[in-house]
């Protein structure tokens, strides 16, 4: 559904993308793994049109996204969690959820999929009126990827959902991506836990210094010795 | 009793030019929020928005007059966001301030050219300029008019800002541009609604402001402004409620140093105050603490 071929960005000055090619199909989850710097948020952040592309294609369900404005990508149901959750603070967790569904008029839907996501966070219910600022790490992801979710995602971008978060916070997470790949979505993820990831994806991708350097199914990946030694640290 | 009757005009005075002050306040510390800019150039579109009065109320009546100067000022405003702020969007900051002050410096220029210089006469609005007696001061209505349209126009204004759709994007633009998008706001968008805004409220305010102090100098934007924006950051900077609070205590103040006979000082009075507070408390009064939670 999701298809790019020869992606070229240069972000600040850098080179950062230098022809990627990665393709997400149709009820899977697809990781993207490798180290810092690699161009992992630079690859979801130029997806949503948040960077200009110097070349290559993005094809979404046959449309060419690469230039549309994000507003349009998000309409199209891409949407992105980004990278250290930037819930908004000072908007209650309910308003948070609101406003990951900007884009949408139809109010039974929108109360529908928030009971949704309160029922996969029911501590999301229990703080309803709560500031945002006020949950710890963990909440906050969690309000992050529910506020995605509003959206109504076909494609649900995580970038680095489990980055500071404690052990049992991150089983909880992944357990969760699952249960949204059930419910219909398809996931695309970034992680620096890379063991984690590659468990649950059905397909995964290898970056580094802005091209992609091996792919295979995440199970095959894991026991790749190249893989084990660089990112699983065996 | 003798002391109130001594002191009262002054106080209403004070509450009146307070309100004004609020009215500019708000345009300010609204696209401060937003934007984190301090939009010079707005104290001279409260002054173009008088001089647009005044040459408007020449040709046709006072009820096309006015509804035509909110209108007129509400276009002059985006339209100074589209030509002179939105291409900077991702410039540094200093370059955006640098086009506020240039814009600024255009309209103040464009007024000379307009008017040649001499002080124009704002148009009379009769009932407005009526004389009224309370409890024994005799003032204009304007004086009376002005606060309660002040506390209206705000309650509307923090209704929207808290219950409605926009109101919750510009909450959220505020705090993080790149976020909103990804929620799929139109940033352009709302930074266009905070300008309508502003200026909307900076158009009312110059037809009250200029129905007490009739003469309008191509300068005239530049005090009321520059209180107004002390106003602001006395309040918090970027918190509406600060800068209504700021600008009543900055007009009520100076009006008492007048009553004082030291109307010499009623100007310094607002710049000390100034310096106090960003000596003191250089958040201002409700001013926004930046807690990040990791």
């Amino acid at each position: 559904m999701l298809s790019i071929k020869g992606l070229h960005v240069f972000y600040g000055g850098i080179h950062a993308l230098r022809g990627i090619d990665l393709d997400v199909a149709d009820g899977q989850i697809i990781s993207l793994i490798g180290a810092n710097g690699a161009g992992k948020s630079t690859t979801l952040k130029s997806i949503m049109g948040l960077v200009p592309k110097t070349e290559g294609t993005i094809i979404w369900n046959d449309t060419d996204i690469t230039s549309t404005h994000t507003k349009e990508v998000v309409k199209q149901g891409i949407v992105l969690c980004p990278e250290g959750r930037r819930v908004f603070p000072d908007l209650t967790v309910e308003e948070n959820l609101r406003i990951g569904a900007y884009l949408r008029n139809d109010k039974d839907g929108i109360q529908k999929d928030k009971d949704w996501v309160y029922d996969l966070f029911p501590r999301m219910k229990e703080r309803e009126w709560q500031l945002a600022g006020t949950l710890s790490g963990g909440e906050q992801q969690m309000l992050a990827v529910g506020r995605a979710l509003m959206s109504k995602p076909k494609l649900l971008m995580l970038d680095e959902p489990s980055l500071g978060l404690a052990p049992l916070v991150i089983k909880d997470i992944f357990t969760i991506i699952k249960e949204i790949k059930e419910a219909g979505v398809n996931v695309l993820l970034i992680e620096q836990n890379a063991k984690a990831a590659l468990e649950i994806s059905d397909y995964a991708y290898v970056m580094e210094t802005g091209t992609i350097t091996m792919s295979g199914a995440g199970k095959e990946l894991l026991n790749d010795e190249r893989v084990k030694k660089a990112y699983l640290g065996e | 009793m003798e002391l109130l009757s001594k002191w009262l005009p002054y106080i209403l005075a004070g509450i009146s030019v307070g309100g004004q002050y609020a009215l500019i306040a708000i345009g300010y510390t609204m696209v401060y929020g937003i934007l984190r800019l301090i939009n010079f150039a707005h104290g001279d579109m409260f002054m173009i928005a008088g001089l647009m009065a005044v040459y408007l109320a020449t040709a046709l009546p006072l009820y096309i007059t006015l509804p035509l100067v909110l209108v007129l000022t509400v276009m002059l405003g985006c339209t100074i966001e589209v030509v002179a702020y939105r291409p900077l969007r991702t410039a540094p900051r200093m370059s955006i301030m640098i086009s506020a002050i240039g814009v600024s410096y255009f309209l103040q220029n464009l007024a000379l050219y307009a008017t040649g210089g001499l002080a124009q006469t704002y148009p009379k609005i009769e009932w407005l300029a009526r004389t009224v007696n309370v409890f024994g001061a005799s003032t204009k209505m304007v004086t009376l008019v002005t606060p309660v349209l002040v506390i209206v126009l705000v309650v509307a204004l923090v209704m929207l800002i808290k219950y409605t759709k926009i109101g919750m994007a510009m909450r959220a633009v505020s705090r993080d541009f790149e976020t909103s998008q990804l929620m799929g706001i139109d940033i352009n968008r709302v930074i266009t609604v905070t300008f309508v805004i502003g200026s909307f409220l900076a158009a009312i305010g110059s037809i009250l402001y200029f129905t007490n102090y009739t003469g309008i100098m191509p300068t005239s934007g530049g005090m009321p402004g520059l209180k107004a924006f002390v106003a602001a950051v006395f309040g918090g900077i970027g918190s509406i409620p600060g800068a209504v609070i700021g600008a009543f205590v900055i007009g009520i103040c100076e009006n008492l140093i007048k009553g004082a006979n030291l109307t010499t000082f009623s100007d310094a009075f607002t710049f000390v105050l100034l310096i106090i507070i960003l000596m003191v408390k250089p958040t201002g009064l409700f001013g926004e603490k930046n807690i990040d939670k990791v």
